[in-house]
């Protein structure tokens, strides 16, 4: 028997919200991980008792790097209660807007949260490490500087559609509250294709349909050989087959995504990136049975009210800072008793996206398949970014308003860029009687449910590699960050 | 002149103030705080160090080994369950963010609370305020907080609050670049310790829909394009900041975008005592007047100008687009 050693690692940066994950590590490997969501504010608590309008208020401010996704669950679960739907004109709206931050965060992770810690001097002696330094160094990378303006440009999108980012109102259960005219829709036009200017010179060095259009592996390395300089995504590439960046971090082989982009009725399809569960296994989409979701609060700081697992619609979210065997504030949640992972890759999958479905098929979910899904993400829908914009009808409305009945229920599902994020919403008397947040994060990183089952990242860390002397091992800053996690959205 | 060395740390909020920070209006952000004597010893989105490496830096900090000159804290500081500040212990340490707050605070020149949670508690606090959130230095407008009433950084300033839900990128910079160029002082604090370029404005300045107040038509639903104040919640007319003037994310701001100002830089914010789309009334007339207007004149004034109210900005009001032009006339104008 070897010795184990107990690391506990923390803060985590450049992720949001606090983190701190302890590990059990024996002959320079992970052995056992516990994830720790360390700080609690009730969300669900201070929502009982409100008019349900001011869910729109509240909960984007669970969150201020998904906000936008927050305050559409809220929406749409409003709208489920009133029955209500958006025009046309207020769903491209909506969905312009979760595209910008989506995206964003896609940006903002690779560049900001991702890659800094490729110029770590541990990495010293690889070959790639001088490049990497001068594209990557935190506050200093030229490309990171120039993908944090083009950012800030990006969000002007945001700005002029949704009034201001973070937490804007302008998303209603009866579409958005900001009206487009013909030649605002024009400049937002041009601002897309400036962003989509920066994609193609600084991250592919190719055109987007170039990247979207790689069929498989062989078609991705090939891109990937001819040019493997050009554009910090072949970068990437080449750095993760030095690294094995595709053994590193395996996810559970179960994909959730509830379905991107709902699409305006009579569109032809529901979603622009599909609803599903994609399982690895048998390499097929099987349709979600939402009422499987339960939330297992055995190893949480909360009290079960005689239950452990709950389906979200009976949820309870009351604090139990002393309870015996619990070691976070975020509940398991589980579908049909499993364990699932959430995010761009789940999207990819669920959508037939042929790239992430091979590689996913060759090396299951990893942190290579989660960084190159969220790519690819931006590669495919900046362009159908431009089909919403034009499919506005200037003069036609944005938004319908309805009142809520006094007695209702709703849900509210939409995808954040991190995965699968829904609201459940009771109105009794006219006020908010039950609202329950189960938040993309608190998919990932789960803690174990009653039958001692690991969460996603808590089994993908185990067999993680540990140097000897780490306090915070790389490769467990590589795991962590390649689900690009958001704490403060996990406890709520 | 030395930088001034900021360090920045998140508590119970939404981290939505540092996401906003990074959309500032800037071709080059790094380049942008160097350039203005802004050197950020540790951000959380922005800086390479994680885990032993940041608590070692706090260490240094609070030891006098590294120098801090203002330190910055974003979200609520918890002090529940039962006063104990475990709703938040800073990874990696077992022990309260409050009490790390607490020993840096007693160490920092300045102190900053960056946006409203870290200013008043904020939406962290709101309704039954389960886990005990409170701002540094006030408890919505009440003096005392985490630090006391009485605190006062070293640099002898009490607690600037730069409040905001979250707070505008330009507030936050314009404070850091006046604080590295010695040019901030106690008098550029409101009452409310906000500073006061952009607390002594109001959100009403600027407003796009001011032609539609003056006439008191008003938006009846959302999406309207009238003013939202009589129906719709709006407190631009007594909300201190200056969001229609120093707008969001380009051209952006919430009445530009459609939806009622909801005070979100004033303490007590987040419990208006009414849903927040509505606008509370009495006799038909809205609750909260006009910063500095007297409530019969209002009343009087408003009939006047409903009565005046041209056609035009009578069917604009309440459409979501122009539906009356302004009429073209024929002959030069005068
Ligand atoms: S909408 Fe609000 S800020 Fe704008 S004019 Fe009306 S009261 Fe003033
Ligand atoms: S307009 Fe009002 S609610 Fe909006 S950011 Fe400004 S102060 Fe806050």
């Amino acid at each position: 028997m070897s010795d184990v050693t107990r690391l506990v690692v923390g803060p985590f940066n450049r992720v949001e919200g606090d983190l701190e994950v302890r590990l059990d590590v024996a002959e320079g490997r992970v052995t056992r991980a516990e994830v720790n969501a360390p700080m609690y504010r009730g969300f669900e608590q201070m929502l009982a008792g409100r008019p349900p309008q001011d869910a729109l208020v509240i909960v984007p401010r669970i969150c201020g790097i998904c906000s936008v996704s927050q305050s559409a669950a809220a929406a749409r679960a409003l709208a489920d209660a009133q029955g209500i739907q958006a025009p046309p004109n207020g769903a491209h709206a909506i969905n312009l807007m979760l595209a910008v931050e989506n995206l964003a965060d896609h940006l903002t992770h690779f560049y900001l949260f991702f890659m800094p810690d490729l110029t770590r001097p541990v990495y010293a002696a690889r070959p790639w490490f001088a490049e990497t330094q001068r594209r990557f160094a935190a506050g200093a990378g030229v490309h990171a500087r120039a993908a944090l303006a083009a950012r800030q440009r990006w969000f002007e999108i945001l700005g002029t559609l949704g009034g201001r980012w973070p937490h804007t109102h302008s998303l209603q259960p009866g579409g958005s509250t900001r009206a487009i005219d013909a030649a605002e829709r024009l400049r937002l036009l041009a601002r897309l294709r400036e962003f989509q200017g920066f994609l193609e010179t600084t991250l592919f060095g190719a055109p987007l349909d170039e990247v979207a259009g790689l069929a498989d592996e062989a078609a991705l390395q090939a891109w990937h050989a001819a040019d493997p300089q050009r554009g910090d995504l072949r970068l990437f590439l080449g750095i993760a087959a030095d690294l094995g960046f595709d053994r590193l971090g395996p996810g559970p082989g179960r994909y959730l995504s509830y379905g991107a982009y709902a699409q305006p009725a009579g569109a032809g399809a529901d979603f622009a990136l599909a609803r599903g569960l994609w399982n690895a296994a048998d390499g097929r989409l099987h349709p979600l049975a939402l009422n499987s979701i339960t939330e297992d609060v055995s190893h949480a700081w909360l009290a079960d009210g005689g239950h452990a697992q709950r389906h979200p619609a009976m949820g309870l979210t009351l604090p139990d800072a002393d309870k015996p065997g619990a070691y976070t504030w975020n509940k398991a949640p589980r579908l049909a008793g499993q364990v699932v992972e959430t995010g761009a890759i789940a999207r990819q999958l669920a959508s037939g996206q042929p790239l992430v479905r091979a590689a996913v098929a060759r090396c299951g979910g990893t942190v290579y398949t989660r960084v190159l899904a969220r790519l690819v993400e931006l590669a495919r829908v900046v362009p159908m970014m431009a089909g919403w914009l034009a499919a506005i009808q200037p003069r036609e409305p944005f938004c319908l308003s309805q009142p809520l009945p006094d007695e209702a229920e709703g849900v509210g599902l939409t995808e954040a860029a991190r995965g699968a994020l829904g609201h459940w919403l009771r109105v009794e008397r006219g006020r908010i009687a039950g609202y329950q947040i189960v938040a993309p994060t608190s998919w990932n990183f789960s803690p174990r449910d009653t039958a001692g089952t690991p969460g996603a990242l808590e089994a993908a860390l185990q067999g993680a590699p540990v140097q000897p002397g780490e306090a915070t091992p790389v490769a467990v800053q590589h795991i962590v960050r390649s689900f690009d996690p958001c704490m403060v959205c996990t406890v709520h | 002149m030395a930088a001034l060395k900021v360090l920045w740390l998140q508590s119970g909020g939404c981290g939505g103030c540092s996401m906003s920070l990074l959309c500032a209006d800037t071709a080059d952000f790094p380049a942008m705080l160097a350039a203005n004597g802004i050197e950020m010893l540790w951000h959380p989105a922005l800086s390479l160090a994680s885990g032993d490496e940041l608590i070692s830096l706090l260490e240094d900090c609070i030891a006098g080994r590294q120098r801090l000159d203002a330190l910055c804290i974003e979200g609520a500081l918890l002090r529940g369950p039962q006063g104990t500040g475990r709703f938040h212990l800073l990874a990696g340490t077992g022990k309260p963010m409050t009490e790390w707050v607490q020993r840096l605070a007693g160490v920092a020149t300045h102190v900053l609370a960056v946006g409203s949670c870290a200013a008043w508690g904020g939406i962290t606090a709101t309704g039954p305020n389960p886990t005990e959130a409170c701002g540094l230095q006030h408890e919505d407008d009440h003096r005392g907080g985490l630090l006391g009433a009485d605190f006062r950084a070293r640099g002898g300033l009490p607690v600037i609050n730069i409040a905001g839900c979250p707070t505008h990128p330009g507030w936050v910079l314009d404070t850091l670049m006046a604080l590295a160029a010695g040019l901030f002082g106690a008098d550029d604090l409101d009452a409310l310790g906000r500073p006061r370029f952009y607390a002594d404005q109001l959100v009403h300045h600027g407003c796009t829909r001011n032609e539609f107040y003056e006439f008191k038509a008003s938006a009846e639903k959302p999406s309207d394009l009238g003013c939202m104040m009589e129906h719709l919640g709006c407190k631009g007319t007594q909300a201190h900041a200056d969001c229609n003037t120093r707008l969001w994310n380009g051209e952006g701001s919430c009445t530009r975008g459609g939806y009622a100002c909801i005070s979100c830089t004033e303490p007590g914010f987040q419990d208006p005592g009414h849903a927040y789309h509505l606008t509370p009334k009495i006799a038909g007339i809205p609750i909260g007047l006009p910063t500095d207007m007297p409530k019969a004149w209002f009343v009087a004034l408003a009939s006047l100008s409903k009565s005046a109210t041209p056609r035009r900005v009578k069917h604009n009001a309440t459409a979501d687009h122009v539906v009356v032009a302004p009429a073209v006339k024929k002959t030069r104008l005068k």
